[in-house]
């Protein structure tokens, strides 16, 4: 029993950061129709970039603060510089170019850094809080609560009650409609992918000083259980987005508290294949009700 | 009626790739006046006011609103000069509610105040609306749609409306409702509107004047009385 409870609060912290990156692919593909395959690179990217200014400075704060401004920039420069010019053709363009993003980043990151592990400290304890004999959670814990809670909140508000997040959604859903009456549709989809390689940065880092350190493929896997996590909660939906974050992130801590760790890669394909084969729209999927 | 017409084209060539739809447009609309486009399918009144409100860039003429050269004017900026084009199939945002759907026709405008009177305003104008304001915009009924779009429209303060056959899947008492709606807005406040129709009747029972457009050009500019009681006019491009 204590074991299931201590896998339960691990899963739900990691999912708590698979619900934020999961959030980010939705966000890009709420506006764009596209699934974001080069996140995790671009969150790597920010990362180092934190590594940079917190060796040089010593203060992990400020690196962190870095971290989520290289994000804005990267998203703005990635949308203005390559996103913009892919042709929609066909719905593989925009993945084969972010794959190609991809290639470019780690290889780059490589050159840059090296192809090693980097220590990329924690900025609180991770060591477990107990109450009497039970482990709980760790400052840590606490601390990635807390950031993707008040990171969620404040996108909902954004969204759901400025004028910002109205021209954002508007965009997103009826873009020619949404130039007609003024809204600088181009801006939004610019801001839109700021704001999503920004979620992106942080949740790289709060889930790297969890995993073995730095290194240019450090969010390899965590991608893809984000991607399974928004596909799971239907690519539509943010709402769907958190959920499938934490039912992912549960999921694969049971699986790797149970069976070993060395199935979790493994677990999180199959279920994404499953989640493929039995609803491929999602569990919170709009499509279903936007047909009547 | 001001001497200088709201909108005037001349010579106004649009299309889509290389084939020109719009081959050479003299349209002037006066101000205060509703204005019907009339024409069979395929005869270009959609691409004219695509082209008119900047979604298709014109390859040849001259669009002059309100005694500003259009030329190259980006979409987005149209509405601020008070251009407000509601397009075919009525571009509801069905995800976004009722509210949020008018509230987007005044986001642009820096008087929050009357931003938020000419919403009190619509919603008095169409009182579904009002009862629905929490709805999204894909449960609403055909009817109900085309008062939002309308009242989208309304919240922007157009000084010209372009609409785009707003009696398409519409009840007959709908589309009467909204051709009345138009001319109140016009005695009322002046409005302008260039009114694209399939339905000849209803939009000559409000037009002030009258053009018949045929294969990208405008074939006949006159009365809407002269319209209705032309017969080979009517044979001719209208169909009845």
């Amino acid at each position: 029993m204590q074991r299931f409870i201590f896998l339960t609060l691990d899963g739900l912290s990691r999912g708590a950061v698979y619900a934020a990156f999961a959030l980010a692919l939705v966000l890009i593909w709420r506006a764009t129709r596209i699934v974001n395959f080069a996140q995790g690179a671009m969150a790597v990217a920010t990362a180092y970039a934190a590594y940079s200014i917190s060796t040089a400075t010593g203060s992990y704060w400020l690196g962190f603060g870095i971290a989520l401004v290289a994000g804005l920039m990267l998203g703005a420069v990635v949308e203005r510089g390559v996103m913009r010019f892919v042709d929609h053709g066909s719905p593989l363009n925009a993945v084969i170019v972010a794959l190609g993003l991809v290639l470019v980043l780690q290889a780059g990151l490589g050159m840059a850094y090296g192809n090693e592990f980097r220590p990329a400290p924690a900025p609180f304890s991770r060591t477990a809080l107990s109450v009497g004999e039970l482990a709980l959670l760790s400052r840590y814990d606490l601390f990635v609560f807390a950031a993707v809670l008040l990171v969620v909140l404040a996108l909902a508000l954004l969204f759901t009650r400025t004028p910002v997040g109205l021209r954002m959604r508007a965009a997103a859903f009826a873009p020619e409609v949404s130039r007609l009456l003024g809204v600088n549709v181009g801006g939004m989809l610019t801001f839109g992918w700021a704001l999503a390689a920004a979620l992106g940065a942080l949740a790289g880092m709060l889930i790297i000083p969890t995993e073995l350190g730095l290194h240019p493929h450090a969010m390899d896997l965590v991608f893809v259980s984000a991607f399974t996590a928004a596909v799971v909660g239907g690519l539509d939906s943010p709402p769907g987005a958190v959920v499938g974050g934490l039912a992912v992130g549960l999921i694969l801590s049971y699986v790797s508290g149970y069976l070993g760790s060395d199935v979790t890669p493994l677990a999180v394909l199959v279920l994404l294949l499953a989640v493929l084969l039995i609803r491929p729209a999602g569990l919170f999927s709009a499509a279903a009700r936007r047909t009547v | 009626m001001s001497a200088e017409p709201m909108l005037q084209t001349s010579g106004l060539i649009a299309g889509y790739g290389n084939a020109p739809v719009l081959r050479g447009i003299d349209l002037t609309v006066p101000a205060g006046t509703i204005t019907a486009v009339l024409g069979a399918n395929g005869a270009g009144k959609t691409t004219l006011l695509r082209a008119l409100s900047g979604l298709i860039r014109p390859t040849g003429g001259r669009i002059v609103f309100d005694g500003v050269e259009l030329g190259g004017t980006p979409v987005e900026h149209l509405v601020r000069r008070g251009l407000v084009h509601v397009p075919q199939g009525r571009g509801v945002v069905e995800e976004l509610t009722v509210e949020e759907n008018l509230r987007l026709g005044g986001l642009w405008r820096r008087d929050r105040t009357d931003a938020r009177r000419a919403l009190a305003e619509v919603y008095d104008l169409f009182e579904p609306l009002a009862r629905r304001r929490r709805h999204a915009g894909h449960q609403l009924s055909g009817g109900e749609r085309q008062q939002l779009a309308l009242g989208r429209a309304l919240v922007a303060r157009p000084r010209l409306l372009l609409l785009d056959e707003p009696s398409l899947g519409l009840a007959p008492r709908v589309t009467a409702e909204i051709m009345a709606l138009l001319r109140q807005l016009r005695d009322d406040t002046g409005l302008t509107v260039l009114l694209v129709e399939q339905n000849v009747r209803s939009a000559l029972s409000v037009a002030d004047e009258g053009v018949v457009m045929a294969l990208g050009r405008i074939v006949v500019a006159t009365g809407p009385a002269e319209l209705r009681d032309d017969e080979q006019l009517r044979h001719a491009y209208l169909g009845f």
